[in-house]
């Protein structure tokens, strides 16, 4: 392989990590994988070990499937997607059921269903499948760092609002009235929206600085 | 074949203008519900002249930062205050009734488009989200009428600080307005007291009498259409007087059911905005008869003591789904084109 090609891979992949934690981000911008997002964002703690765990199975059947890409024939391709990242999640899971017995409680069913986060299958199909291994860690970084920061926020601000604590910690006054609808389903939907409204706004006004400078 | 005098009569340029603008019909609105605010102030004390005063105040706030300045003399933000300070409990935290209002233009009027395009009525917009976030509080915030101190006092709770719970726990009347009494397997209120209104409930819902007559004048003045606020009351009286006929036990006889709760407010003045109802006239008749049916079925057969905020909410659902299937053929059905 030649020097320059060395060189465009890897502005390629940093390029791909940076368009995940901003412009393509997973949650705030292509909306995918809300299944996990409205389901078990009401804490902090929560949002925090679904998004790694997301974010961890998709940075390691990124690399397995881009290392394999060339033996995986295309008429199977998702049958093998999908064995591979089963394999990770059901890794993660019980990692997380041998040092985190009351987390796994809390996430309940959706731990198993990142098999089928369909962030993580977009990325394998789009990018990992058809990308050296290296492009496609740096992409699944990105995803995956960006799926973190939308749901570790939304975590945040619901927990807050909804308990007045930030994990687990006191965060706001002793009598603070807090928003029980934060806590429910429908919480997860009003704060999704404002984060995306909000994101919008301030990314639209930032592009507009950079026009202007 | 119709009549001649129910064809469309097409004119040539140049029209008259009817005067019917958006100021005016505001402001029809708005000395409908004057007997009733007045009302509300003398029965409820300056609680009430208090959460009107906040909310109409957190509306204009949100318009003025959510649409250009000339929106603000159009009264409809003005409006919206009002109807919501009508529909709180009156001794609800003054910034939980901001917070309301706020959302009710910011996100019940504005993100859905502006005036004319809400799916929802603003007014419930940020009522529904007040009793989610905050539901001791909407179940609790009520006042006796007509007590003693109530031209000079605000109730503790409403001087709560801004995103704190009320220091002092609210009004052991709790849990005391007829529909929460009917619900415990009370009779209600006699009746004399609910459709006078002197009876515990939400700032401008308790007097039947006056929001009756306050929706009377709006039919007469053609603000509304008349259709919607009569199916949903017939269809509601109807069905409370078979359920009591069924079982007088569990169910309040019909002028109870009529005269209690949100029914009258909801029914003349939030469901007959023309942004939420259906356009037809058929459509006005189904849309009624499934807010009334809606209202006799949650507060009958839920958990829940007062159904016409949810009923409403759903009712404005079904309006577009009502205006596709009541379109107005071109023809009639089998003519010959």
């Amino acid at each position: 392989m030649s020097d320059s090609a060395t060189v465009s891979e890897r502005e390629n992949g940093l390029q791909r990590f940076r368009a995940g934690l901003w412009r393509e981000n997973p949650i705030l911008i292509q909306a995918l994988g809300m299944c996990p997002t409205l389901a078990v964002s009401n804490t902090a703690i929560n949002a925090l070990t679904m998004s790694l765990a997301t974010a961890s199975v998709l940075l390691a059947s990124a690399i397995v499937i881009s290392t394999l890409r060339g033996i995986i024939p295309p008429q199977v391709r998702l049958a093998c997607f999908v064995l591979v990242i089963a394999t990770f999640v059901t890794l993660t899971d019980m990692l997380i059921e041998a040092f985190a017995l009351d987390l796994h409680r809390a996430l309940g069913a959706f731990l198993p269903l990142i098999v089928v986060n369909c962030m993580i299958l977009s990325r394998i199909e789009i990018m990992a499948s058809r990308q050296p291994a290296s492009v496609a860690a740096l992409d699944a970084l990105g995803m995956g760092g960006g799926f973190m920061i939308g749901l570790i926020t939304l975590g945040s601000l619901r927990e807050v609002l909804g308990r007045g604590t930030l994990l687990d910690a006191r965060v706001m006054p002793a009598d603070f009235e807090p928003w029980q609808v934060m806590q429910l389903p429908g919480g997860g939907f009003f704060t999704l929206a404002a984060l995306v409204i909000g994101f919008y706004l301030f990314d639209r006004r930032w592009r507009r600085q950079e026009v202007g400078a | 074949m119709m009549p001649a005098s129910r064809r469309l009569r097409l004119v040539a340029a140049p029209h008259l203008h009817g005067g019917r603008a958006v100021p005016r019909l505001m402001l029809h609105s708005v000395i409908a519900l004057l007997p009733v605010t007045v009302f509300a102030v003398v029965v409820f004390g300056l609680a009430a002249l208090a959460t009107i005063v906040v909310a109409i105040l957190a509306c204009l706030l949100a318009e003025r930062a959510f649409a250009p300045p000339s929106a603000l003399g159009d009264g409809s933000a003005m409006l919206t205050g009002l109807l919501l300070g009508l529909s709180l409990p009156p001794a609800l935290p003054l910034w939980m009734v901001a917070l309301g209002g706020f959302l009710a233009i910011g996100v019940g009027k504005h993100l859905f488009g502006g005036l004319g395009a809400p799916v929802f009525h603003p007014v419930l917009v940020g009522r529904v989200f007040l009793q989610a976030a905050f539901p001791a509080a909407m179940a609790q915030a009520w006042v006796a009428p007509l007590t003693g101190a109530r031209a000079t006092e605000l109730p503790a709770t409403s001087l709560a600080l801004p995103f704190m719970s009320p220091a002092a726990p609210y009004d052991g009347l709790s849990g005391a307005t007829p529909l929460t009494a009917v619900k415990a397997g009370d009779t209600g209120a006699p009746l004399a007291d609910l459709w006078l209104g002197t009876v515990a409930g939400s700032v401008g819902e308790t007097s039947a009498l006056l929001l009756l007559l306050g929706g009377i004048y709006l039919v007469a003045m053609r603000v509304i259409d008349w259709r919607i606020p009569v199916a949903l009351l017939a269809t509601v009286a109807v069905l409370g007087a078979a359920l009591h006929g069924l079982d007088a036990e569990r169910h309040p006889a019909m002028l109870t059911t009529l005269g209690s709760g949100g029914l009258m407010l909801g029914a003349w003045f939030l469901a007959s905005d023309p942004s939420v109802s259906p356009m037809t006239r058929r459509g006005a008749w189904i849309y009624g008869l499934a807010i009334g049916a809606l209202v006799v079925v949650i507060r009958q057969y839920s958990g829940q003591a007062e159904g016409v905020m949810y009923a409403l909410l759903l009712g404005s659902a079904l309006t577009p789904h009502i205006d596709r299937w009541t379109r107005p053929q071109p023809l009639p059905e089998g003519a010959e084109r």
